[in-house]
């Protein structure tokens, strides 16, 4: 098995993307809806990881 | 008025349980059984991808103990239920003979949080095949 090694930003990335696939899926009636939903996750952990990521920063100043 | 979805009645077993039982040993399996095959293209996409990239990134499985807290003890039994609901993946890990230390590093840390969430990801799965097999979703 290759050895990968992610940044933070790389890793929370590809959770966000795996993840948001799953819940578009599971949770919506339609490939429309289930499309829009997957979309509408990714960006709220991208806003939830770049908001975290600032609050550490400023937390830590 | 609407009817109560939680006073239905529990179908039988035989109407939902192979394909609740496929979701488990294999990510997308449920779908594919029920004829949904791009759902189970994603999801097995998805869930494998996920736990694959845990192994990539040398995360750790967890072992069911008691540690010296509570906490600890939650966590151990939490992430062991956690990575046995990735089914076969989880059982093909262990007999192959990967044994990851729990190390400090994010890297790791990363790795180990994938392979829990793929099995948590996959309850979803199978959560929803159930739901497709007993004809609450179409």
């Amino acid at each position: 098995m290759p050895r990968v090694t992610l940044s933070h930003f790389e890793a929370a990335l590809l959770f966000a993307f795996f993840t948001s696939i799953v819940f578009g899926v599971v949770t919506k009636p339609n490939d429309r809806e289930r499309l829009h939903y997957a979309l509408y996750c990714f960006a709220w952990f991208i806003v939830a990881l770049f908001g975290l990521g600032w609050l550490m920063f400023l937390g830590h100043r | 008025m609407k009817p109560d979805k939680s006073k239905q009645p529990m179908p039988p077993v035989n109407v939902w349980g192979p394909a609740v039982g496929l979701a488990w040993l294999i990510p997308g399996g449920g779908h594919f059984w029920l004829k949904r095959y791009g759902r189970a293209g994603l999801l097995a996409f998805a869930i494998i991808g996920m736990y694959l990239f845990g192994l990539m990134m040398r995360g750790a499985l967890f072992q069911p103990g008691r540690g010296p807290d509570l906490l600890t003890t939650l966590i151990q039994y939490g992430g062991f239920i956690g990575n046995i609901c990735s089914g076969l993946l989880y059982m093909l890990t262990v007999w192959l003979g990967y044994s990851q230390p729990d190390v400090p590093g994010a890297v790791h840390d990363y790795g180990t949080k994938f392979l829990v969430t793929a099995g948590l990801l996959n309850i979803l799965a199978m959560v929803d095949a159930y739901e497709i097999a007993v004809g609450r979703k179409a």
